[in-house]
């Protein structure tokens, strides 16, 4: 039980010398990235969890870059949080499968227009894309319909967990001493009134009570624009741009065994058909510019949409059933590029319109950010000693899960016992859940830990048994918030584990 | 795979004569045959206890035409189980089957350990489930409280957890009402019922115990269009397929009843030939699969019929099993049994000459369509081989039974033969 992440009541810490604000991926790593140094750190979401907005529904590829603007901050970052995160991934056990890319082109346009992709990606610094015939095309992915001209291939695009990266950045911020303040909604904003002591600090008026912050970063995704507004800036305007994704049965997945691009053209953008680290295949997105910035709500012609792509692409994979639809909110602005602004004086930094690339992006946001962070002058002592980095349960497909693992079982039994039979999540795996560092708020959040109920029968047969467990664990842990606070403990964890 | 110090951990292997895949009342019933008639027959169930969908099912309607009685569900389950042991059927609980190492080789994961079955012979029993809001392509929100009947069936029958007040059930079939009563049961009214179809398919049916009691209003040839409720259910909104007008309806719950598909992952996972309608594995009259030794019983191939009738399943499986132990089971090419809308599937879909009749003497066929006169027409090769205007009509949600005698005439030599209504 460690108070340092209280779901509830008020605020555990009344000042800390960095406040992010937002609890997505990129805000997790900055949190994690800063509380390498001696500093006290405190990550501040809006929602019950971390990973709970934006960053849990996109389309979960680790990109190499290949396609973004040369010369852009999102080009130099993508680049170089893949190398980052491809390492922390195989340290802390986040799923990532080297499945490849291919983009596919189906008229004479989209062909003549892969030369131009792969000199882009050049410019990018990646140099391994090569411009394949129909035939090769055909051959990586036997089950596209018929039409394809040729292809471009990107042997390095990789998917990856969005969950477990956000969740593993928040678990080790965790160890390393950060504070994590759920169900904190930013509300109001103080920015510094001078230059030194009290009127230094920023004070965020929060649905929990205020903090006070020596500096600030927002990484508020969706919100971001609204709390730089909080500081006094116009600088870009998030239009959430919606979009809506199948997720096919696992008896689709031998149709795709990697990413299927298309080809960016005139027609407008296409949708992509891409294998998922839990053993799916999903078709999407949809990119719909939207007003509502909470609106996660699919739609009938998105549906629509999808529907017809997916049967022009991949006829076989509308033959399988769809095991889950969901709608994600990228954080579009009206700019070309990552919007990253240091304001000195107010010692706030903004990290905004970081779209669907942020997965892949997201430490080497961090790194930037604590370089400009420091240039700035906020004093980056590195720590003695960090605790090791987390060991994250493996919810993927790439590597045996505990169901397989007759050494696992042997020493406990409770990883031979499935609970959630379609994703083969077994009573020990949600058990560590409910009990890990950062436990699930709800059945969304086991969902994102475990994979139990994501599966085709979506809780026909064990849902009320999983939500069984999770409120047994939810009410456990709402038990020793109350005694922690008769106690009148506000910590006990920390830089010591 | 590895164990701690590089040595591949201990995988059991069991080898049972015939190892019989779900524990629900045609898996049960197989293996208390198999058992009966001496044979070493290990049942594996992935729940914690044997029985299958009628564990949950808290009203009565079962037993009627395997057992002779009426009883309600739970009670039913226990005494399939009961009985299968009794006979001699090691029925092994929590223990999932996870895939086939082998043609009729099985791995198992459970709480003792991984498990490797090697079975002489393999019963298929793994049955079907409603399909959820999901894979209908239902859209609009995500909130809690929306699910099937057999979700809301273990939340009040098995956990004792509330639902909510007000329901909205998609579908009027059997199924349909068996949710109505769950949900009267855990206090929650069911403000309206939908189905695209014009009539509310098994009211009539559903005598037991009344239509009288439930008093719910049924909107036909209407379709969900919509959840509504970020956080919670707050409405559905529904249309009228004949007027294209739409109206949302409050409630907190929605029920999505009925719209069968088999649990076949094994199937597939094997590359049984899967039967294109109902989507189950193809079997024949003997119920055997493309897989020799590996036969597949109950509403896995008829997605779904009652529970009895997939119990007798079990029964009638119980013989072919024994032949092909024995090596006495007929071999040969089966002929494709086809079917014209508004028939959706055929069961089984294939007969094999030889092979004896199918089970109970009926070909079972499901409808996208309700007609009240049934006039079936059997023919192969372009020639009528039977035409008889059956005495029950053809609904959808509820399987159409064919007297096997209809296909007496087919030509063992011959190509398809097709049902339809004339």
């Amino acid at each position: 039980m460690n108070t340092r992440q209280m779901r509830y009541g008020p605020l555990p810490v009344e000042r800390v010398d960095v406040a992010v604000i937002g609890g997505g991926v990129v805000g997790a790593a900055v949190a994690r990235a800063l509380s390498a140094y001696e500093l006290s750190v405190a990550l501040v979401e809006a929602r019950a969890d971390v990973g709970d907005g934006t960053s849990k529904a996109n389309t979960a590829i680790l990109h190499t870059g290949f396609d973004a603007k040369p010369g852009t901050l999102e080009s130099r970052l993508v680049r170089r949080g893949y190398e980052l995160l491809g390492d922390y991934a195989t340290t802390t056990g986040i799923p990532v499968e080297r499945t490849g890319a291919v983009l596919v082109a189906w008229t004479e346009e989209e062909l003549a227009a892969l030369p131009g992709l792969a000199a882009k990606a050049a410019e990018n610094g990646y140099e391994r894309c090569e411009i394949v015939d129909a035939e090769e095309v055909y051959r990586q992915v036997p089950a596209l319909a018929p039409g394809a001209l040729g292809g471009l291939t990107v042997p390095d695009e990789s998917i990856i967990c969005p969950w477990t990266t956000t969740l593993a950045f928040a678990t080790e911020a965790l160890s390393r001493g950060t504070y994590l303040l759920f169900n904190t909604r930013v509300e109001g904003v103080e920015p510094p009134s001078g230059t030194a002591g009290d009127a230094a600090d920023t004070v965020l008026r929060t649905s929990r009570g205020t903090l006070r912050a020596g500096w600030v970063v927002n990484a508020a995704g969706l919100g971001s624009d609204v709390i730089d507004g909080l500081f006094g800036h116009t600088r870009f305007t998030v239009t959430p741009r919606r979009g809506e994704l199948f997720v096919f049965d696992k008896l689709a997945r031998p149709l795709v065994n990697r990413i299927v691009l298309p080809v960016p053209s005139s027609r407008g953008k296409g949708v992509l058909v891409s294998p998922t680290i839990y053993g799916n295949v999903m078709l999407g997105p949809t990119a719909e510019d939207r007003d509502d910035r909470t609106d996660t709500s699919t739609s009938e012609h998105g549906f629509g949409f999808l529907l017809e792509k997916g049967r022009k692409l991949m006829p076989a994979l509308l033959e399988e059933e769809v095991t889950a639809s969901y709608a994600g909110l990228r954080a579009a602005t009206e700019h070309g590029d990552y919007q990253v602004f240091l304001d000195a004086g107010q010692r706030y930094l903004v990290l905004g319109g970081i779209r669907s690339t942020g997965l892949t992006s997201a430490m080497a946001v961090a790194e930037h950010a604590l370089g400009l962070l420091g240039e700035a002058g906020l004093r980056l002592d590195a720590k003695a000693t960090l605790p090791d980095p987390p060991r994250m349960p493996n919810i993927g497909e790439a590597f045996p899960r505990p169901y397989q693992r007759a050494d696992l079982i042997a020493e406990d039994p409770a990883y031979g016992t499935a609970v959630c039979f379609c994703e083969r999540v077994t009573e020990g795996e949600i058990r560590d859940a409910l009990a890990s560092p950062i436990p699930p708020a709800d059945i969304d959040g086991l969902r994102r830990r475990t994979r139990a109920l994501m599966g085709r029968c979506q809780g026909f047969f064990c849902g009320a048994e999983v939500e069984g467990r999770l409120r047994a664990g939810v009410a456990r842990e709402n038990r020793e918030y109350r005694e922690h606070g008769e106690h009148g403990e506000t910590e006990q964890t920390g830089e010591a584990q | 795979m590895s164990g701690t110090n590089g040595v591949a951990p201990d995988v059991t292997t069991e080898s049972p004569d015939v190892a019989v895949v779900g524990a629900g009342p045609s898996g049960l019933t197989a293996a208390r045959e198999l058992a009966a008639s001496g044979l070493d027959v290990l049942v594996l169930d992935r729940e914690w206890e044997a029985g299958g969908i009628p564990r949950h099912s808290d009203h009565t309607g079962y037993g009627l035409r395997d057992l002779h009685r009426v009883m309600n569900g739970p009670a039913y389950a226990r005494l399939l189980a009961e009985r299968a042991v009794e006979a001699g059927a090691r029925v092994r609980t929590s223990a999932m089957v996870t895939g086939w190492a082998g043609e009729r080789s099985l791995d198992v994961t459970t709480p003792e350990g991984r498990i490797r079955v090697d079975a002489r012979a393999v019963v298929l029993a793994t049955g079907a489930r409603e399909r959820p809001r999901t894979a209908r392509l239902v859209p609009g929100d995500r909130p809690p409280g929306v699910m099937n009947t057999g979700q809301l069936q273990n939340l009040v029958h098995l956990h004792h957890r509330e639902v909510g007040t007000r329901a909205v059930i998609v579908g009027a079939e059997l199924v349909s009402w068996s949710a109505a009563l769950t949900l009267r049961e855990a206090g929650c009214r069911t403000v309206l019922m939908t189905t695209e179809h014009p009539h509310a398919e098994s009211y009539a049916a559903f005598s037991v115990p009344g239509r009288a009691v439930l008093r719910v209003p049924v909107a036909t040839r209407t379709r969900v269009t919509r959840i509504i409720g970020h956080y919670a259910v707050e409405a559905v909104e529904v249309e009228d397929l004949a007027t294209g007008a739409r109206r949302t309806v409050p409630c907190d719950t929605v029920i999505f009843t009925g719209d069968w598909i088999p649990d076949h992952e094994l199937a597939r996972a094997a590359g049984l030939d899967i039967d294109p309608g109902s989507k189950g594995p193809l079997v024949d009259n003997a119920l055997r699969t493309s897989r020799p030794g590996v036969f597949a019983v109950g509403n896995l191939v008829h997605p779904v019929d009652t529970a009895d009738i997939a119990a007798l399943d079990g029964h009638h499986v119980a013989r072919h099993v024994r032949d092909y132990l024995a090596g006495v089971l007929p071999q040969g090419p089966g002929i494709p049994l086809r079917v014209e809308a508004p028939f959706t599937w055929v069961s089984p879909g294939l007969v094999r000459p030889g092979a004896g009749k199918p089970p109970r003497e009926r070909i079972l066929l499901w409808s996208a369509e309700q007609r009240l006169v049934a006039r079936v027409e059997v023919t192969q090769d372009g020639r009528r081989i039977a035409r008889r205007t059956l005495p029950w009509p053809v609904s959808p949600g509820r399987v159409f039974r064919v007297p096997s005698s209809l296909l007496s005439g087919a030509d063992p030599h011959g190509g398809p033969i097709t049902i339809a209504l004339a």
